[in-house]
């Protein structure tokens, strides 16, 4: 396989693509061919499958460069594999198929998330080499420090501020435009940023942010409001602590549009009839909103802060292209890339860890809420 | 009308005027009424204004010339006007030794066609499983896969980069070879497939689940494996829910930039990963970061407008589904 793809790499760019899909699909192909004649009953089917049981795993090896015998060895367990199969109490075929649908995927999140997963955690108690276990050392070091300290309490202050802000605005944005004429173009205008990179949208802001002396005409929006008002222009990404303020106002700018989106779906969701009921009784608007609307969407609510709430621990491409976490404004994403660079290895597997155990809760709770909704449903 | 508004709730003349504005507009918005106040509209279009704005700003400086850039706001170009498209031919050159945008443009879109496509054909199936094959432990397994979620992408990149280039050996038994791709796009795509493998495996099993099981039941009657049912009933049926879960994962590896500087070097880099160098490098030279960011923009824009209605579908199925 490995031969293969440095072929394909030779290729101009753009032909890449077909030929690489074209291997994928016929893969995929034969793979359904596989699963398409398993069941079936017949001599003919059963030395397919054997066949295929048994080559499969030496083939998949041998493609992935191992060595002959860990190939050998694969072909066995193949051959075992295909015994257990015909065996099966479900009927020849069973076990094939639930592997040829699953194993792809499984195979693909066992070395690409849950070995690496392993490692860093390994990693983090290692030092910058990896040779030799230091205990928490790397944790201390990151707790101990001014920066780490501020990298990580920057990343509080982010996922403290973010959600419950785009929250709000977005929250208030939907109820204003809900039913409103031209509903689904103010929409538009309020999403288009999910659609734009955060690269995108840091150049963006920083244009937004851009200052000049005093004096000088400025070309930044901001400054240029406050020149307006009669203040003088501030450099914005500078002044600590201020300037995360600035940064966190790049993801709000993003994250409302999902927030609206969702809240506005679910507001929708709320029955006309207890609106009527509540209008009836004499509320007025904001007590209908408040104890109508809120809790008919508090599922939604909390689908919207905890997704929000992971994408603002996770950030990292608006603090790399707006100030790569200069002046104080680096967050543990950032960091452990930076650490990463400058082959600290350890102290980098140490702040993934540390972003591991901020986003734990977070996730825990979001599953138990599904779960509570499922049981309602 | 009088069937969704009480007659003697009192309101106000301009809402009054709505309501009959509204009953003009036919049967289709005769249910709808209007509530929001006056305040409300003007919040509103504070908002929006306020949204897209910066957007907006960036646009009109990319087609100004670069000096008018530098000498005054963008909200000026009526006063000094001027247009021009050099900056979009000089950014499309301006990058470092190896790579300019122009080949990175071509990058991003190589990286992200195949990335896009591999995770579905992969999640479907795993979702299939999920959901039609019924096998001890299968909740179980499934709740673990969507735990895998809680994992940041942080903790992965590392280890899979040196899995990646120096393969996977126990002792001295050589499981893996390295794939030797560092300067090729296999291991962004690879790596781009896994990422997304979780959540694509759970929004699709939501949606194959919800297909009747007495389909599925006609089909197995009629003699139809889990090959057949899965080409022949299943994906055309969920072809809606893929369709929105694609311009999701297009966007997303389009947009992103962390795995592509951790896996993407050199002369493959994507889009992403070249403007936040220029914009380290040159962050001055606003022509062309206003350009550039126009050009990265402009296809999920399009994309976005083109199939806003699949993005919004596909988001709601991703979050009140769970």
């Amino acid at each position: 396989m490995s031969a293969f793809l440095a072929w394909i790499s030779t290729l101009p760019a753009l032909a890449q693509i077909p030929l690489v899909l074209l291997a994928f699909f016929a893969v995929i192909a034969l793979l359904i061919f596989f699963l398409e004649v398993a069941p079936r009953t017949g001599r003919k089917f059963t030395i397919i499958r054997a066949a295929a049981c048994v080559l499969i795993p030496g083939l998949v090896f041998l493609t992935l460069g191992s060595v002959l015998w860990a190939a050998a060895a694969a072909t066995l367990f193949g051959a075992l594999f295909f015994y257990l199969d015909y065996r099966s109490k479900q009927g020849a075929g069973y076990l094939f198929q639930l592997v040829g649908f699953l194993s792809p995927a499984i195979f693909l999140l066992g070395i690409g998330l849950i070995y690496p997963t392993i490692q860093t955690t390994i990693q983090a108690f290692m030092n910058s080499r990896g040779t030799r276990f230091v205990g928490l050392e790397n944790f201390i070091w990151i707790f101990t420090q001014d920066t780490g300290i501020r990298t990580v309490l920057n990343t509080v202050v982010w996922v403290l501020i973010v959600p419950v802000v785009s929250t709000i605005f977005g929250l208030a944005y939907a109820v204003f435009i809900d039913k409103s004429r031209g509903e689904k173009f103010f929409k538009v205008l309020v999403f288009m940023p999910m659609a734009i990179s955060f690269v995108g949208a840091s150049i963006i802001w920083r244009f937004v942010y851009a200052v000049r002396p005093a004096g000088q005409e400025q070309i930044g929006l901001l400054n240029q409001v406050v020149v307006w008002l009669g203040g003088e222009p501030v450099s914005w990404l500078s002044n600590s602590p201020w300037n995360t303020f600035f940064l966190i106002v790049v993801l709000i700018w993003i994250q409302t549009g999902f927030a609206m989106v969702i809240l506005s779906a679910a507001i929708k969701g709320v029955p006309l009839e207890q609106l009527e009921a509540a209008e009836l009784d004499g509320t007025n608007a904001w007590q209908r909103f408040t104890n109508v609307t809120v809790p008919g969407i508090r599922s939604s609510l909390v689908v919207v802060l905890t997704t929000i709430s992971i994408a603002s621990l996770k950030v990292f491409d608006i603090v790399r292209t707006m100030t790569a976490g200069a002046n104080e404004t680096s967050v543990i994403a950032n960091e452990m890339y930076s650490q990463w660079q400058g082959f600290e290895v350890g102290r980098s597997a140490a702040f993934a860890v540390v972003l591991f155990l901020m986003v734990l809760p977070i996730v825990i709770y979001n599953a138990r809420q599904i779960k509570k909704q499922r049981e309602i449903r | 009308m009088t069937a969704t508004v009480p007659a003697k709730i009192p309101v106000d003349k301009k809402t009054e005027k709505q309501l009959a504005r509204g009953e003009k507009l036919g049967a289709a918005t005769r249910t709808k009424k209007r509530l929001t106040s006056r305040g409300a509209t003007i919040a509103a279009l504070v908002i929006a204004v306020l949204w897209t704005t910066p957007t907006f700003g960036l646009f009109i400086s990319s087609i100004r010339p670069p000096e008018e850039i530098l000498r005054n706001g963008w909200w000026t170009i009526f006063q000094n006007p001027g247009f021009t498209l050099n900056n979009y031919t000089e950014v499309l050159a301006a990058g470092n030794s190896t790579l300019n945008l122009a080949g990175a443009f071509i990058n991003s879109i190589a990286i992200t066609l195949p990335a896009t496509i591999f995770p579905l054909v992969i999640a479907s199936l795993a979702a299939y499983a999920f959901a039609w094959i019924k096998f001890p432990g299968r909740n179980w397994m499934f709740i673990g896969v969507f735990a895998l979620q809680i994992v940041p992408l942080q903790m992965a990149l590392v280890p899979l980069l040196s899995l990646f280039s120096r393969g996977l050996s126990i002792g001295d038994v050589e499981l893996f070879a390295s794939l030797n791709a560092s300067n090729a796009y296999s291991q962004v795509w690879i790596a781009h497939t896994i990422f997304a493998l979780p959540l694509a495996i759970f929004l699709l099993h939501n949606f194959v689940s919800e297909i009747p099981s007495e389909l599925i039941e006609a089909a197995r009657v009629d003699g139809a494996g889990h090959g057949q049912i899965f080409f022949r009933i299943v994906l055309p049926l969920t072809m809606p829910a893929i369709a929105s879960f694609a311009i999701f994962q297009f966007l997303w590896v389009w947009n992103d930039l962390l795995v592509a500087l951790v896996f993407a070097d050199g002369r493959v880099a994507p889009m992403t990963k070249l403007l936040a160098e220029i914009t380290g490098s040159r962050g001055q030279d606003w022509n062309l970061l206003t350009a550039g960011a126009f050009i990265s923009i402009l296809v999920p824009l399009i994309v976005f407008f083109a199939l806003q209605r699949y993005f919004v579908r596909g988001l709601l199925a991703g979050s009140t589904k769970g």
